[in-house]
């Protein structure tokens, strides 16, 4: 087992290196470059450039050198710490980026609790009472949240929290502690904020989470296993738990490595439709005024964490099932 | 009553309510099991050999439902006798039967443990529903019983998975956990047909090398006659959902009265018949359930059958000797009337 985790570790590593030469592609994408793009800031604010300032800057921002040193030397920053600076915001990408990824995590693990808490024990009902009236009333809901887009259901929840309950709508914090720095009323605030988003976040994730644990389990509950267990006089409960629920948690598991770049960027039509400080209408906006560095960056942190969330799916997936364990073993 | 039957079956119904129609799965089976006794179940897939077992521990899924009939259980204590057939199926007192007092072995060694756990977990987890033992205590036991089953170093194999064993090792320990509360029957359904040859004599012998030490009662669900003539005391022949003959093991043997219990021995092939001579076998196949014959359900396939008569009454078990019963008209009269 530990020489399996070695192994996934350094593919890891490697998969990390090729997303970073990706992520540097998309950089480079846009025709034109850096001082292209600031150039054009400068003569439309009506300063005028010379070529010569022009071949200065490029040479100062090593942007005259071939795309391979300039790949090595970005990579050589990152590796310090530095991921340059963001052009539309004339600040350090690392600043910017900074608050909104915390704020994006805390919006994001909370619609995922909120999926996994709703759709487990919803998905595991309906497939223990199949054909029974709940199951149908679950399903039925289940199909409306998979077929109600989410940015909808924002707006829709948004209006019925200001007209019925004079609630303060979107951002993740009242007014008078936007601009204030961190205290416990603050955090309190943001906690206070956060189950809207999930629900509508976690919404659609749910109703989809509850198929797909209500079809596992059906198929497990056909086993002979279950019978066998059945047959020991264990108890409904505990045996449905033990056994077909843990067989069923296999691809729960195993999505996981998608979870974590949802995670960091979030869903950006509903981000915008709530006005939530995070990370995905940063990335669209940072592509819509070709910020290279900025949406480099987190194109580049959302692959890494497509990775570490599937290393740590297989980790788990080898911890919850003995088969795997053993076929890896070899 | 010092000769009552430990487990006695009357009557019982066990019909399957699906969208197409009711199969009557189980539809009047009648029999005794006595205390110590070995009593052999036979017939073909869908007779309602396995579901008559899911029947007596209460462990038929829907949409099966017992509609009918009892399954007197003679408890140790002098309670008397408690019919299963009436009990909650989810309730605690069938949960205290099931795996208990009576416990199961299944046709399917490979599918019948969980994967995820390892096979000392899956064991101990009975012992301890059923008895009042501390972890340590139960895993010694569970020890104790894989050595008995026959399993080799079963100190280490105990923290094995169900997959790093054979099918023939799964078995045992299958057997093992059986037994790991002393149940006084033992059902097993279908125990050998998924081994291979040496394997299913070595699991036969160890299953009656435990009967002789514990005494238990053993019900052996099978479709091999070479099982039968091996294991059983009692046999009882299953057609569609009835019994259609049972008696001693050397009657249904050398003196079978149901025309498909003779037809079942005709076809076992045997090693003096002449080379390649056709095996017979009986004509026609199984009917449909949902689609069963009026009157004996074996008349279509029988060779001896009386016209306007088996195809319009529907024969009852009934003696037709001191120990043998059949269901069949060529030993006794129709009972009732024509159903008009």
């Amino acid at each position: 087992m530990l020489t399996y985790t070695i192994r996934r570790f350094l593919l890891a590593l490697l998969t990390v290196w090729a997303i970073s030469v990706l992520a540097f592609a998309i950089i480079q994408l846009p025709p034109g470059d850096y001082v292209t793009a600031y150039i054009a800031q400068l003569a439309s604010s009506g300063v005028d450039v010379t070529p010569e300032f022009a071949e200065n800057l490029r040479q100062q921002y090593g942007l005259d050198s071939p795309i391979w040193v300039q790949y090595m030397k970005w990579t050589q920053q990152i590796a310090r710490g530095n991921f340059g600076r963001s052009l539309e915001w004339q600040a350090p990408v690392l600043d910017i980026i900074g608050d909104r990824l915390w704020l994006t995590m805390a919006v994001s693990v909370s619609a995922v609790l909120f999926t996994w808490g709703l759709a487990l024990p919803i998905g595991i009902y309906s497939a223990v009472r199949q054909y029974s009236i709940a199951d149908y009333i679950f399903t039925f809901i289940g199909f409306i949240g998979l077929a109600v887009p989410s940015f909808l259901l924002a707006l829709i929840l948004m209006y019925l929290g200001f007209r019925y309950f004079g609630a303060n709508i979107g951002g993740l914090f009242s007014p008078e502690y936007q601009l204030a720095d961190w205290s416990l009323g603050k955090l309190w605030d943001l906690i206070k904020h956060l189950p809207l988003p999930a629900i509508i976040l976690g919404m659609a994730g749910a109703a989809q989470l509850i198929r797909i644990m209500r079809a596992n389990l059906l198929d497990e509950l056909r086993k002979p296993y279950v019978i066998t267990a059945r047959a020991k006089g264990m108890s409904e409960f505990r045996l449905i738990l033990k056994y077909p629920v843990r067989a069923a948690l296999n691809p729960f598991v195993s999505t996981l490595g998608y979870l974590f770049p949802f995670i960091i960027s979030g869903s950006i039509i509903v981000a915008l439709v709530l006005s939530l400080p995070t990370i995905g209408p940063l990335l669209l906006r940072s592509l819509v005024s070709q910020d290279m560095f900025l949406a480099g960056t987190i194109v580049l942190f959302l692959g890494i964490m497509t990775v570490i969330g599937t290393f740590i799916s297989d980790i788990l997936l080898m911890w919850i099932d003995p088969r795997i364990r053993f076929e890896r073993r070899e | 009553m010092i000769n009552a039957p430990l487990l006695s079956v009357n009557n019982l119904k066990t019909w399957f309510f699906t969208d197409e129609g009711t199969v009557k799965a189980v539809d009047g089976a009648s029999f005794e099991v006595g205390a110590g006794k070995t009593v052999g179940i036979v017939g073909e897939s869908g007779c309602g050999k396995s579901v008559t077992a899911l029947s007596i521990l209460r462990i038929v899924q829907e949409p099966g439902r017992i509609v009918g009939g009892e399954i007197q259980l003679r408890r140790a204590d002098e309670a008397g006798c408690v019919d299963l057939a009436k009990l909650d199926s989810e309730g605690k007192e069938i949960r205290a039967i099931r795996g208990g007092e009576i416990a199961l072995v299944f046709q399917e060694p490979m599918t019948s443990f969980s994967p995820h756990y390892t096979i000392g977990n899956q064991i101990v987890e009975t012992i301890q529903l059923h008895q009042d033992v501390g972890k340590e205590e139960a895993r010694n036991r569970t020890i104790e019983l894989l050595r008995m089953v026959g399993i080799p170093r079963p100190e280490r194999r105990i923290d094995e998975y169900p997959f790093e064993l054979s099918g023939g090792l799964r078995q045992r320990v299958m057997i093992a956990m059986a037994l790991s509360c002393n149940p006084k029957i033992l059902i097993a359904d279908e125990p050998t047909t998924a081994l291979d040859v040496t394997t299913q004599a070595q699991i036969l012998d160890l299953l009656r090398e435990i009967q002789e030490r514990t005494g238990m009662s053993v019900i052996i669900i099978t479709h091999d006659m070479g099982v039968i003539a091996e294991m059983a005391d009692d046999v009882i022949v299953m057609y569609l959902g009835r019994v259609v003959e049972s008696g001693p093991v050397d009657e249904i043997f050398h003196q079978p009265k149901h025309p498909y219990t003779q037809a079942l021995l005709r076809s076992i092939p045997s090693i003096f018949a002449e080379p390649r001579a056709k095996l017979p076998t009986i004509a026609g196949s199984i009917p449909h359930p949902h689609n069963r014959p009026v009157g004996c359900p074996f008349h279509p396939r029988c060779v001896e059958r009386i016209a306007g008569v088996c195809d319009v009454h529907a024969p009852q078990l009934r003696p037709v000797n001191e120990l043998q019963m059949a269901s069949c008209f060529l030993y006794h009269e129709p009972e009732e009337a024509p159903p008009s």
